[in-house]
């Protein structure tokens, strides 16, 4: 995935400091993402990771700062509006609807797309009718993509913690994002979930074009999948660039790598 | 039924008899999508001249490889329209496997599902110099691969469909030219014996014997039939491909392999084929959920299965039943039966079949007892499936039936089951040698197998031929049906049995910690774990009531009441295949554990009351410790000739 060509800038974060009363999660962070990227952000808990997440698609306003994307500057985003936009995200905790089925969760991605009205849809009739069979099959395309059909009726509630993840990622994916968020989406999965699920951001991001930022602590699949690497510290940006340059970085190493063993140098060579 | 004696032939006869009928469905992206003969026609003629122009032609090979979907079918009758054999893989065999079937075959070309199977092909391609081309019906994931090894499933087609205009007659004159005595497809065996053995099978192999399998169960074109199992196995080919061929039935391809419960229940088959294995795993899923209903629930589960278990199968085999009991059935039916049979989408289910292995008699009588007409089925890939099937009526759990259609068994002096059939294959692929030793002089294929014909004209299947032997009195012992008799207990996983040239035949048994667990747990018997549990008094005195039950059974035939198990001893620890002990596929390695415990298998014949045994096992981790027991040899009684007389 490495030296692949960027596209041009999608996002583009200036200079954004954030704090909740005497902490500060962010300092004065620069950050952007291309079109057709994968950029992974990387850091020790506490680094201001989720909170860089949250001010991008706008459930942070920052203190100071601003946001750029799709033509506009401005100095923080409306969830609602960064949803319009065309940004979606996953949560580290799974934020999911529970007692409905993984079609209907799937579903509720693509509510901002619905042009009729609530009493439209209930009556299900015509126009309404019509435009609930397009968007439930733009919805089983995602289904069909993430390989989860033999669970399409089942509550989500009862699906395994892996399974789970998938369909938080194909709720965001129905809502046909143009930058997608992702944190932690593989927290607690074993290695072949985690292989799965990397090859489903692989297959997202190059067959339907969508550039991911991505929280991720397992370095084997930030070095694996990721084209760029940004690395936060105490909210600060120590670091930003390919995955091979930022492993040695002796910044990064200090604050969250560790001292690279000869396992892991074998790794990181089988890696790239 | 039309006459057309090819693969081709059939499709287009279809196509003009029944154009619009459907012929293949499939599930794509949750709806079923449905192709009818014509349009079937239209797909294979578009595919089989684009396969012309890379270079497929009479005599070669195409690797098919991938989950159940009509492009795959189409692209076998593509590959035998232009008088190619194609050679179905175990889709989920990795790289290595692909690799030996791939030389062996010499195969050019292959046509596979998806990236997956793709980037296994890739990784053998150096090893297999003939393979040219892989063709690919799903494209996702491909895109930054390197073009010149992949063609798209669609491009060929395209490149088909310009020959067709420039030559309109090509596909027919194709057709035309194949012969019912060519060879229509190549199986290989799973090898359980030594490397695998491509299994050629001519159209006329294949076609007479499923006309005679349709024939047999007056099957329609109106079949329901859902496509789940690998289409490397003969068993698909022959039920799916084959007898859709010939009887024009509808085959439904499931949407992925974990929805096969749910695509079941859509599509309500009316002709099926299970595996035991399969058959066991429903009838578990069924268990699991009625022990979370309520108990009211449970208990009239629990009533109406028992009064199906008592009258199911006679009313299925149509034997003379009490009024009552017929109506308390019809009342089970209406209140848990029927419904049961719709959840595991059984309700339309005219003719099931099951075959592979050994299938237990209480498994086998659940489905019966629900109203299932399950049969045992006994066949082999050289023999195109069909050698003896269950007569509807004369269902009788312990044998396989009476000979198919137009087939003779004859059992040989040694024992084994002998087969003469239209069926019978073409040969194995350049291995003349096996060919030539897996059939007599006069034309039989010899099974392998060990069998007899009970007074009613039943094939009973004991065992594998090699593995009977002779107790020193003469009797017949047959290890594998001893040990089948045992493992059908649920308490017992595993059993080994001995008595080839000894004096009775004695058992190793390993107990199923699951359910030998519960059991002690209901009995306030406490355990640490399964070397614990094994040599307790109780579970001894368990198992040898199951042993004895088995025994009962063996004295009610007089071949095999010689070999009831005399002596047996619970072993210390499970069998493992990490050990050694057992295959990969769960089968018991009898020779290798004899020599392992020798001391164990001398003591149960030396009459000594006891023995200890110290066995080092690996456990999961890969360290390896040392376990240390002391296994009592226990007796079991048996029925003898005296008992019987006094008895009387």
């Amino acid at each position: 995935m490495q030296g692949r060509v960027p596209g041009a800038v999608l996002l583009q974060v200036r200079g954004v400091s954030l704090s909740f009363g005497g902490v500060h999660a962010l300092r004065d962070v620069d950050f952007h993402i291309h079109e057709r990227e994968i950029c992974a952000i990387i850091g020790p808990n506490g680094a201001g990771k989720s909170s860089l997440l949250n001010v991008i698609n706008g459930v942070y306003s920052p203190d100071k700062g601003t946001i750029s994307y799709g033509g506009e500057t401005r100095r923080s985003m409306r969830p609602h509006r960064a949803a319009q936009q065309g940004i979606a995200r996953t949560f580290q905790n799974i934020a999911l609807f529970k007692g409905m089925s993984v079609l209907d969760n799937v579903m509720a991605g693509r509510a901002l797309k619905m042009q009729r009205g609530v009493l439209w849809q209930a009556l299900y009739w015509g126009p309404a009718e019509r435009e609930e069979l397009e968007h439930r099959a733009r919805v089983e395309k995602i289904i069909d993509f993430l390989q989860i059909e033999h669970v399409r009726r089942t509550p989500v509630g009862r699906l395994p913690y892996g399974l789970q993840k998938r369909v938080e990622l194909a709720r965001a994916l129905a809502a046909e994002p143009k930058l997608l968020l992702l944190d932690e989406p593989m927290a607690g999965m074993n290695i072949e979930e985690k292989q799965d699920m990397c090859r489903f951001i692989l297959d997202a991001n190059d067959e339907l074009g969508v550039a991911v930022g991505l929280i991720e602590h397992d370095m084997a699949v930030v070095m694996d999948i990721a084209d760029r690497v940004v690395v936060l510290d105490y909210g600060r940006k120590i670091a930003d660039g390919a995955p091979a340059e930022v492993r040695v970085n002796p910044e990064v190493i200090a604050a969250y790598l560790g001292v690279p063993t000869e396992a892991d140098d074998r790794a990181l060579r089988e890696a790239s | 039924m039309p006459a057309a004696d090819t693969f081709p032939r059939l499709l287009i006869e279809h196509a003009h008899q029944r154009g619009d009928r459907p012929a293949i469905r499939e599930k794509d992206l949750g709806i079923w999508q449905t192709y009818s003969w014509k349009q079937s026609l239209d797909e294979v003629r578009s595919l089989a001249c684009g396969l012309h122009t890379l270079g497929l032609g009479r005599g070669d090979t195409l690797a098919i490889v991938g989950d159940n979907r009509p492009r795959l079918y189409w692209a076998m009758d593509a590959a035998q329209a232009l008088g190619a054999i194609p050679v179905p893989l175990y889709q989920d065999a990795v790289a290595e496997e692909m690799a030996f079937v791939l030389t062996n075959a010499d195969v050019r070309f292959a046509i596979v599902e998806d990236q997956e199977q793709v980037d296994k092909l890739l990784e053998v391609k150096s090893r297999c110099p003939r393979l040219e081309l892989i063709i690919y019906d799903d494209p996702r994931g491909l895109g930054h691969y390197d073009r010149a090894q992949l063609r798209a499933y669609e491009d060929v087609q395209a490149a088909g469909r310009d020959l067709e205009r420039t030559r309109p007659e090509f596909f027919e004159g194709e057709v035309a030219q194949a012969q019912p005595g060519d060879v229509a497809i190549m199986l290989y065996t799973s090898g359980t014996t030594g490397t695998p053995k491509g299994v050629m099978l001519t159209h006329d192999n294949l076609i007479v014997t499923g006309r005679g399998g349709i024939q047999r169960e007056r099957l329609t074109a109106d079949e329901e039939v859902l496509a789940y199992l690998p289409m490397a196995w003969v068993g698909d080919n022959l039920f799916s491909y084959c007898q859709g061929h010939v009887a024009g039935f509808c085959v439904s391809c499931p949407e992925s392999p974990d929805t096969v419960l749910t695509d079941m229940r859509e599509i309500g088959p009316t002709y099926f084929f299970a595996p035991p294995r399969v058959l066991e795993n429903l009838l578990t899923t069924v268990s699991i959920r009625m022990e979370d209903a309520s108990r009211f629930k449970r208990w009239l589960y629990a009533r109406c299965m028992e009064l199906a278990r008592r009258w199911g199968p006679s009313i299925l085999d149509g034997k003379p039943v009490p009024v009552g009991a017929r109506l308390g059935y019809a009342l089970a039916d209406g209140l848990i039966l029927g419904p049961l049979r719709n959840v595991l989408g059984f309700s339309r289910i005219r003719v099931a079949y099951t075959a592979g292995e050994a299938i237990g008699p209480d498994l086998f009588q659940f489905y019966r007892s629900l109203g299932v007409n399950l049969k045992q089925l006994y066949g082999s890939t050289e023999t195109s499936v069909f050698v003896c099937i269950q007569p509807n009526g004369q269902v009788k759990p312990e044998s396989v039936g009476t000979p198919a259609t137009d087939v003779e068994v004859r059992i040989s002096d040694q024992g084994e089951v002998q087969v003469r059939s239209p069926g019978v294959f073409h040969g194995y692929f350049k291995a003349d040698a096996a060919t030539h030793e897996s059939m007599t002089p006069d034309g039989f294929f010899r099974t392998g197998d060990a069998g007899f014909f009970d007074e009613d004209g039943h094939l009973r299947i004991i065992d594998r031929a090699k593995d009977v032997g002779r107790l020193q009195d003469g009797t017949l012992f047959a290890p594998k049906y001893l040990e089948n008799k045992l493992k059908f207990f649920p308490f017992i996983k595993e059993a080994v049995a001995f008595g080839d040239r000894r004096p009775f035949a004695a058992a190793f048994v390993c107990i199923d910690l699951a359910a030998v667990g519960n059991w002690a747990e209901r009995r306030n018997l406490p355990y640490t774990g399964y070397i614990d549990l094994a040599g307790q008094q109780p579970v001894h005195d368990l198992v040898r009531s199951c042993v004895e039950q088995a025994n009962a059974a063996l004295a009610a035939d007089p071949r095999l009441r010689g070999s009831q198990i005399h002596r047996f001893l619970v072993l210390h620890k499970e069998l493992d295949a990490d050990d050694g002990e057992l295959t990969r596929t769960r089968k018991v390695r009898r020779g290798f554990i004899a020599e392992k415990y020798a001391a164990l298998v001398e003591a149960l014949y030396s009459g000594q009351p006891a023995v200890r045994v110290e066995t080092q096992v690996r456990f999961e981790d890969g360290r390896t410790g040392l376990v240390r027991a002391e296994l009592p040899i226990l007796e079991a009684l048996t029925v003898d000739d005296e008992d019987e007389r006094r008895a009387a």
